[in-house]
């Protein structure tokens, strides 16, 4: 193998969260509404991946898991710098919750053999759960760090990194082969180029099934029946709507009035 | 997939940095509570960390009837692996029915690993949590960036749920409740692959534990107007808070976000200038005690949600609020010097 890393990339296709609407009288989202991307996310992670290449070499491998059209977030994981793309495409992989898709996604990435580093973005914008990489990194019994927000450091061996955790940065030093997930703090993603593009156009996208992945003997662990959790319900967010007091008055009574209220309920300095 | 019939009681997980436990964990005990009082079971607290026996007693007055401690000297700072590798042991002993965690960033970055390892269901940052007729949990979350909610079920056991700081209601500290602490003989790994060469706090804006928040939106004109924000925040002893718009135009710094990708808030005064009022932005802190909103639209939904309700241009209303605290608080002063 050529020097550098083993790099893996984990992506989804999602909707376009700016475009999609709501059908609130049904409680789902109305999916022909807006068009597929690739994670938001996710950019940030192959940005990641992209730079590290760059800066000591290596081979990014792009993989995600869905149906035939996320080919095209594939593609664009192409274009942004991924080397390779493997989808992971099977009737027996869809209904998957976290924990069926990470256990399908560590499935891969042991059939892609030794690895150095995994790359996930934060979240998912449409699933929100940022469950994924840390549970692919359980799964592969791997350490991990999430929420990465600066690479400080990378060697063969090993990266150094920031992560901030609710009050406090870290700086965290992981052995290889391990996983970070990073924020959108952590690069600007670049724009691919037109050449890029069309390259990633022609590009050859490996598709695994089930039977492709070594772990067949345990077929349960997969999709709609290897996921423990289920949606019983969707519903729009509460409006909730409160008889608030309307302050009349000119201006300055208004300010005199609200001044006053503050004042009442202690709020003052 | 693991089914545990026998599956019974509510685990909780205490987390705690410098040794002190984290506020969202006396609110999952006061949740907790709830459930194990309606399901008849106990309410256990797991506590992991170094020299935190002194708290283990915290949470058996905020609701626990066993805490679980476990103390090394390698579970002083946060390494996943070490603190999953125990908690995955503790629930394989005491196979609880429900197991809840905080949805902050430690407890999203631990909870994944110790479900994958007990292969079960886990149900992120939720919001409310209930039970059916048959006394399985039912997990509301938001998804979508908060534009829909959805209640999820879990088949497995434990029913694993991160769940969203500062939505749930601590019970008060009653010092006079009594439970059992047990102390466990961790299980720590010599080298798991991370080493954590630095921990500092960030310090700044502590948004989610302001008593006052005066946040602004696209309403400012220009930067340089959350000195305006500013001023009145200081007037009123609180913080700025933000909405998204300000945050990704570079305005302010995401500390201050307020709303669905930002901090959830619930201030006892909520003071919202020139913002419209998103779903997103409302799902941040719409729980505030009080909502005081200015806005020139009469037909902002941020009205929807406020107490007291000013049509006004911030431009003018805030400056003139300032004034008047001032002159208020003067008056006040000579009062009570009388």
């Amino acid at each position: 193998m050529s020097k550098g890393l083993k790099i893996v990339v984990l992506v989804k296709q999602v909707p376009d969260i700016e475009k999609v609407r709501f059908d609130y009288e049904k409680g789902r989202l109305d999916r022909s509404s807006a068009e597929a991307v690739i994670n938001p996310f996710d950019l940030n992670a192959l940005e990641a991946a992209a730079q590290i290449k760059e800066k000591i070499g290596g081979v990014v491998t792009a993989v995600s898991m869905g149906p035939e059209q996320a080919k095209d977030a594939l593609r664009d994981a192409l274009a942004r710098g991924a080397d390779e793309a493997v989808l992971l495409s099977d009737l027996r992989f869809a209904g998957a919750d976290t924990l069926a898709t990470s256990y399908t996604l560590s499935c891969a990435v042991r059939k892609l053999g030794a690895f150095d580093l995994i790359i996930c973005g934060e979240k998912t914008i449409d699933g929100d759960t940022a469950q994924v990489g840390p549970e692919v990194a359980e799964f592969l019994g791997i350490p991990h760090v999430a929420y990465v927000d600066e690479i400080l450091d990378i060697s063969i061996a090993e990266i150094t990194v920031k992560s901030r955790l609710d009050g406090d940065n870290y700086v965290v030093k992981m052995r290889f082969p391990g996983l970070i997930t990073v924020t959108k703090d952590a690069n600007v993603p670049r724009l691919p180029t037109l050449k890029d593009k069309l390259r990633s156009r022609k590009a050859e996208i490996t598709v695994w099934g089930m039977k492709d992945l070594a772990c067949l003997d345990e077929k349960q662990f997969f999709g709609l029946q290897g996921s423990p959790t289920g949606v019983a319900k969707v519903f729009a967010p509460t409006s909730g709507k409160k008889k608030g007091q309307i302050v009349m008055g000119t201006p300055e009574e208004k300010a005199r009035r609200i001044a006053e209220i503050l004042l009442k309920l202690g709020a003052s300095q | 997939m693991n089914n545990v019939p026998d599956a019974e009681g509510v685990l909780v997980f205490a987390e705690q940095n410098n040794g002190l436990v984290h506020p969202v964990s006396f609110e999952l005990l006061g949740k907790g509570r709830d459930l194990a009082d309606r399901l008849g079971v106990k309410l256990s607290a797991a506590l992991l960390g170094h020299g935190v026996h002194k708290e283990a007693l915290e949470l058996v007055y905020y609701g626990a009837d066993v805490v679980y401690v476990f103390d090394s000297p390698f579970l002083s700072m946060f390494d996943p692996v070490q603190y999953a590798k125990n908690l995955v042991r503790l629930v394989t002993e005491t196979r609880p029915a429900i197991f809840l965690l905080g949805a902050t960033r430690l407890g999203r970055s631990l909870a994944p690993r110790v479900a994958a390892a007990l292969r079960t269901g886990l149900t992120a940052d939720c919001v409310d949590l209930d039970l059916d007729e048959n006394g399985n949990l039912v997990q509301v979350r938001p998804a979508f960036s908060g534009n829909i909610m959805a209640q999820i079920k879990t088949k497995t056991r434990p029913q694993m749920a991160t769940v969203r700081y500062k939505v749930m209601k601590a019970n008060a500290r009653d010092p006079r409740r009594k439970g059992k602490v047990i102390v466990k003989e961790p299980e720590v790994l010599s080298d798991t692959g991370i080493q954590i060469l630095e921990k500092t706090a960030v310090g700044g804006v502590n948004l989610a534990e302001a008593e006052v928040v005066v946040s602004g939106g696209r309403g400012l004109k220009s930067p340089g107007d959350i000195a305006l924000l500013k001023e009145l925040a200081k007037e009123l002893g609180g913080v700025v808070g933000s909405s998204r718009p300000l945050v990704d135009a570079g305005w302010i710094s995401r500390d201050h976000q307020v709303g669905f990708s930002g901090h959830t808030v619930k201030p006892r005064v909520y003071v919202a200038c020139g913002i419209s009022g998103s779903p997103q932005h409302l799902f941040g802190m719409r729980d505030s005690d009080v909502i005081i909103a200015i806005n020139k639209d009469a037909s902002a939904p941020i009205f929807n949600v406020a107490d007291y309700c000013v049509v006004g241009d911030i431009y003018e209303i805030v400056p003139l609020l300032v004034q008047e605290l001032r002159k208020l608080k003067a008056v006040k002063n000579l009062d009570e010097r009388k």
